[in-house]
């Protein structure tokens, strides 16, 4: 089975936002795989290990995400490719990332492509979908579970607590929710291993796009911080009068309940 | 100037979700004086128009077909794209939930046009119309416009208020007839697992849980107390990993962004993660053992005290007030 991955480098979760210059500041931050894509990574493992195959790990970004790109050749990805944007492209969103992806996909007949189901920077969701779309091939979003059955395919998928048990075939491009599988952490070997992967670089000329054909649709004008809460009002006395206090102050004061 | 603006009402257990009204107020604030059509797909859902009136829908269009009976991403396409293709809309709204989020991207991309998700504010400035959207689940926020294309935009439920209801506005349903073919998913089965039908990313109250709950069944005065005020329960990471609860209700920058009028934490001690998905709540409870705990920092009440204490005293003093 010849599976895809989509991955992203993201900021780590530890990490609090500043801005400097009007754009998020990134200097001494740690990045990571976003967490949503490391569930597709490890998914893609399992299945190949299950229907042998090959994984490649596919990034649209800077060089710096080299770095998480080799993370998931040493998890056991098997190639990574890294679509550097850095030169060429000035702005982008959601429209840019997933027209290179599914310019790059387009003749690499995947079987099938998983990708997060949200990347916990930009937060928007629609890079799978949008490629999907692209392809013209079925998606489903926020998968918990994926079994591959020769021509069929049975899918959970989170839909706001509920689960849905959904039948299609391949190809296919699923997006992965929390619960789909617990990501290992790469291996000492599997880092080694991963030294020697190959992890091809690619720019858009590779791909014979050209700088308009993915300029972006929307425009961020400004980026700000959200307004600082004033430390609140810790109730005090006995337990039972605070929270007599509190129901008072959550109806007349809050106004909420 | 004004526009044409399609918004989708989407419809849960035979009822219109609140956010469908959410969607008109946004469409009517994007279309600056223009028009706003209501598109209601599914199966049998027409009598649920006239409401759609009196939440402010201009026009409303119904697609009905058993196909469509429950959400696929093909069939929900191909209806949406036929009303698209009759009114020719300058742009569309979805509510941003489980179908919005499915569903608009694939729209979008087929119009060749942007998409702003997880709008929480639409503003005017210099009649340009500029959305609001938190990132880093709610750590900042950006403002875009769109440049190009139609004009997408998903809304996140409980950020934009209704216009207020006009009791007896009605107006005439228009059905079009759209055949749907080749849905290439299929749904074989359903569990729901929502407790109560409230919503997580709906809810205006949401009572949540942290490693301080200790147990599975130690989130039953936390269920207890959402029940009572009409809410829901939520979790930290700490408690899913835990095995306590399940994934489905974990709030953070992994798990859902929640903003309810009511946010009560319970032994919860509000890491960095954690804080980014529920910060943004109108009013914040902490109620924590330790007094040093983070959670006190964003909370606008604190008690120092045992959970397991002070939340039946909580359901205690609720009750009381319901009746009298």
């Amino acid at each position: 089975m010849n599976i895809f991955v989509l991955m992203k480098r993201t900021f780590d979760t530890e990490e609090k936002i500043s801005i400097s210059g009007g754009k998020i500041a990134d200097d001494g931050a740690e990045f990571i795989i976003n967490p949503y894509d490391e569930y597709a990574i490890e998914e893609a493992i399992q299945l190949r290990d299950a229907h042998s195959g090959e994984v490649t790990v596919v990034s649209v970004g800077s060089e710096e995400a080299e770095k998480q790109l080799r993370t998931a050749l040493a998890m056991g990805a098997d190639k990574a490719v890294l679509i550097n944007i850095e030169d060429d492209v000035e702005e982008s969103d959601q429209f840019t990332t997933a027209r290179i992806l599914a310019e790059f996909l387009k003749d690499k007949e995947a079987d099938l492509i998983i990708g997060g189901n949200v990347a916990i920077d930009g937060g928007s969701g629609q890079v799978g979908p949008r490629v999907a779309e692209q392809l013209n091939i079925p998606y489903i979003t926020t998968i918990t579970s994926i079994e591959i059955n020769g021509e069929t395919v049975t899918v959970v998928r989170d839909v706001e607590g509920d689960s849905e048990t959904i039948e299609t075939s391949l190809p296919l491009l699923v997006t992965a929710q929390q619960g789909l599988n617990d990501p290992r952490y790469p291996s000492l070997p599997g880092i080694m291993k991963a030294k020697k992967k190959p992890l091809d670089e690619l720019e858009l000329d590779d791909l014979d796009l050209e700088e308009e054909d993915v300029e972006p649709k929307t425009k961020t004008i400004d980026i700000y911080l959200p307004p600082k809460k004033e430390a609140g009002r810790i109730l005090e006395g006995e337990i039972d009068a605070q929270v007599k206090e509190l129901v008072d102050l959550l109806r007349r004061e809050a106004k909420v309940v | 100037m004004s526009k044409k603006i399609v918004v989708l009402a989407e419809v849960r257990e035979g009822a219109l979700r609140n956010v469908s009204f959410e969607a008109i107020a946004a469409g009517k604030k994007i279309a600056d004086g223009g028009e706003v059509v209501s598109v209601l797909i599914g199966d049998n859902v027409s009598s649920l128009g006239q409401e759609l009136f009196a939440f402010g829908a201009d026009k409303v269009i119904t697609v009905e077909n058993d196909k469509l009976k429950q959400y696929s991403s093909d069939g929900y396409s191909q209806a949406l794209l036929a009303v698209i293709e009759a009114e020719k809309p300058e742009g569309l709204v979805f509510g941003h939930t489980a179908l919005g989020k499915d569903l608009s991207p694939r729209i979008a991309s087929r119009l060749k046009s942007g998409l702003v998700s997880d709008v929480t504010v639409i503003e005017e400035d210099g009649g340009e119309t500029v959305f609001v959207r938190p990132i880093y689940s709610g750590k900042a926020f950006e403002k875009k416009i769109i440049t190009d294309g139609l004009v997408f935009v998903t809304i996140r439920p409980n950020n934009i208020d209704p216009l207020p209801k006009e009791e007896g506005k009605s107006g005439e349903v228009t059905s079009l007839n759209v055949n749907i073919t080749d849905l290439r998913t299929i749904i074989k089965d359903v569990v729901r697992k929502a407790t109560d039908g409230v919503d997580l990313s709906e809810a205006k109250v949401i009572v949540a849980g942290g490693r301080g709950v200790k147990s599975e069944s130690g989130f039953e005065p936390l269920k207890e107390l959402a029940d009572l005020l009409g809410g829901a329960v939520g979790a930290s990471r700490g408690a899913c990993d835990a095995e306590y609860c399940d994934y489905s209700l974990q709030i953070g920058q992994t798990g859902k962004v929640v903003t309810p009028d009511l946010y009560i934490a319970c032994g919860l001690s509000g890491a960095i993660q954690h804080m980014a998905g529920m910060s943004n709540s109108k009013v914040i409870v902490a109620i924590n053992k330790d007094p040093e705990a983070n959670i006190f920092k964003v909370a606008d009440y604190g008690i120092v005290g045992d959970l397991f204490e002070v939340v039946p005293l909580l359901i205690e003093e609720f009750k009381k007030i319901k009746a009298s």
